[in-house]
């Protein structure tokens, strides 16, 4: 099976792949990376960002996207900072090291300082029928779409939680598809509190009620899918309303479901690095610096908290790592401000205890080795259940499932071990030429 | 990389699993694959277990749009941008 990939590799014979130095390596290129490259390149310091996408943009900028987005990006292919897309980072050798695989094969990278700017991705919680084809992400739909995936006259059902899901509903009407509603499982108490916790944030009130009036009517507060079955005509969700002990449960036909529940930060790079993980992703002093040398991480990777506080922090570490100093007070405001505003993001969209008991028996949790979740009770620990179920032994490297694990059974994940993204048996070998 | 910005003479074919398909340029694979006329419900590939699989992150974490490309197995789809003449296999 050529999912086996990795594990095959220890008996290929290793070969040699280039070496390239580099002064300032940033992983990543969504707006934090773009940020901090644009701030370093300006000082004068020589910059390569790497990006596993084929654009740069991020997340939220995929494809283009608003006049900041594009300004930024004309911004950054000004700076003389060297984008170099479709590369991702596959494991870290001593010395911070990289070696990274791009369109043009693996090379190692040899930084003398890194930002990690590796953003987020989506949260699933498994439940039964979330494997089905039509079932995606809430912001991988809107990617998707993004890509080109066609909805017009589909009937999209939106949930999960978070912010994201109005982004989401608001991009279904735009592209003539069909919002059925939007399912967030935080119930109103908790939205009402954070819209008003919002006044203090101005611009960030009128973006969420310039989506809210495209979707605002479909909003289902304290809502959440508790199954979703394939008919001949798509797809029928059951989805719980209202608070635990009196809930309702009702059926919503759809032709697509778009279910995410929240972000969580991509610490797989920095925690190769030996970086230290704080409660909220990767942890940072107030100049983004991690807890390794020469190492700063920035943007949704060090906690979720949206674009702006990518954006500034960002610049941050790269006036930092360009050894500046400038821009201080302002700019460290803006930083507590923004993680201010991400510790509020996580208040309000704390996960109902309820969502960890949809998955049954027979529900899938790891997709990749379609490992169910009555074979996974029992086990103590995320290291002894892949040991013995092969849990996150398949090409996502437990990115899916490693997440769903901690819902539902609050497993942490273990330490990381390379390679970071599957490559071909005969690159995994490969150590630095001279 | 702007799937709206394309017209008839920006439109590519690409042969999935044998059979040509038309898309835009600038699409990524992943949305030929699911806008293909009867992928109604968006499957693109088998799991392990043979059990239908679409796409479900559209960014590269999952592999659940994994196909072979042009002879290279295991590519995400989502990431690939379509080109005139590349072969896609969903079933490796
Ligand atoms: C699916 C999704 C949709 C979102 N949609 C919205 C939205 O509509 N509105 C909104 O305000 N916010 C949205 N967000 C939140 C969004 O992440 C932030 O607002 C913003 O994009 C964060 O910027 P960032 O630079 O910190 O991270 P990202 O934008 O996530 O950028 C991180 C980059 O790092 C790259 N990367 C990760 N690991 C590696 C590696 N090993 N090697 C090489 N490259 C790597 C990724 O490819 C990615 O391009 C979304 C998040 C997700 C996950
Ligand atoms: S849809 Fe998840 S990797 Fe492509």
């Amino acid at each position: 099976m050529a999912d086996r990939v990795v594990e095959q590799a220890a008996t290929a014979p290793a070969t040699t792949a280039p070496v390239e130095r580099v002064e300032l390596l940033v992983v990543g290129a969504g707006p934090a990376g773009i940020a901090a490259a644009t701030a370093a390149a300006g000082a004068g310091r020589q910059v390569l960002v790497i990006d596993d996408n084929p654009a740069p943009g991020g997340q939220i900028w995929r494809g283009g996207g608003p006049a900041a987005a594009e300004r930024a990006v004309a911004r950054l292919a000004a700076s003389g900072a060297v984008v170099a897309p479709g590369t991702a980072v596959v494991d870290v050798g001593p010395a911070r090291r990289l070696f990274v695989r791009g369109p043009t094969g693996m090379r190692w990278l040899e930084p003398r300082s890194i930002i990690v700017a590796t953003g987020a991705r989506e949260r699933f919680v498994p439940f039964p029928g979330w494997t089905l084809p039509g079932v995606v992400g809430a912001g991988g739909l809107q990617a998707l779409v993004k890509q080109g995936c066609d909805i017009a006259g589909r009937r999209v059902l939106v949930a999960g939680s978070g912010p994201l899901l109005l982004a989401v509903g608001a991009l279904v009407a735009e592209r003539g598809g069909r919002l059925v509603a939007i399912a967030e499982q935080a119930d109103i108490r908790r939205l009402a509190r954070f819209a008003l916790g919002l006044m203090a944030t101005p611009g960030k009130l009128v973006q969420a009620l310039g989506l809210g009036r495209a979707v605002g009517s479909r909003l289902l507060p304290g809502s959440f899918p508790t199954a979703v079955r394939a008919t001949g005509g798509g797809l029928v969700v059951s989805v719980s309303s209202g608070p635990a002990g009196s809930e309702k449960t009702g059926d919503l036909p759809c032709d697509i479901l778009a279910c995410g529940f929240g972000l969580v930060p991509n610490t797989e790079v920095a925690r190769a690095l030996g970086c230290r993980i704080g409660a909220a992703g990767v942890w940072v002093d107030e100049d983004q610096r991690t807890s390794v040398a020469g190492v700063f991480a920035v943007g949704e990777c060090t906690g979720v908290g949206g674009v702006e506080k990518s954006l500034v922090e960002g610049r941050l570490a790269g006036l930092r790592a360009a050894g500046l100093a400038g821009g201080d007070a302002t700019l460290r405001a803006q930083v507590r401000r923004a993680r201010a505003f991400a510790a509020q993001l996580e208040k309000t969209f704390t996960l109902d205890p309820r969502l960890a008991r949809l998955a049954d028996d027979d529900t899938i949790v790891c997709r990749c080795e379609d490992v169910v979740a009555g074979r996974l009770r029992g086990f103590t620990d995320w290291r002894e259940a892949k040991l013995l179920t092969r849990v996150g032994m398949g090409p996502c490297q437990g990115r899916v499932c490693g997440t769903c694990t901690g819902v539902v059974f609050g497993w942490a994940p273990d330490d990381v071990r390379p390679p970071l993204v599957p490559v071909p048996v005969a690159g995994l070998t490969t150590v630095p030429g001279s | 990389m702007n799937p709206r910005s394309t017209n008839d003479a920006g439109t590519v074919t690409l042969l999935v699993d044998g059979v040509p398909v038309r898309a835009p340029a600038g699409q990524s694979v992943a949305a030929a694959l699911v806008n293909r006329p009867g992928a109604g419900a968006w499957q693109i590939r088998r799991s392990v277990g043979d059990a239908p699989r679409g796409p479900l992150c559209g960014m590269g974490i999952c592999f659940e749009c994994r196909a072979t490309v042009d002879g290279r197995a295991h590519e995400r789809t989502c990431l690939v941008t379509v080109r005139d003449g590349m072969e896609v296999r969903t079933d490796g």
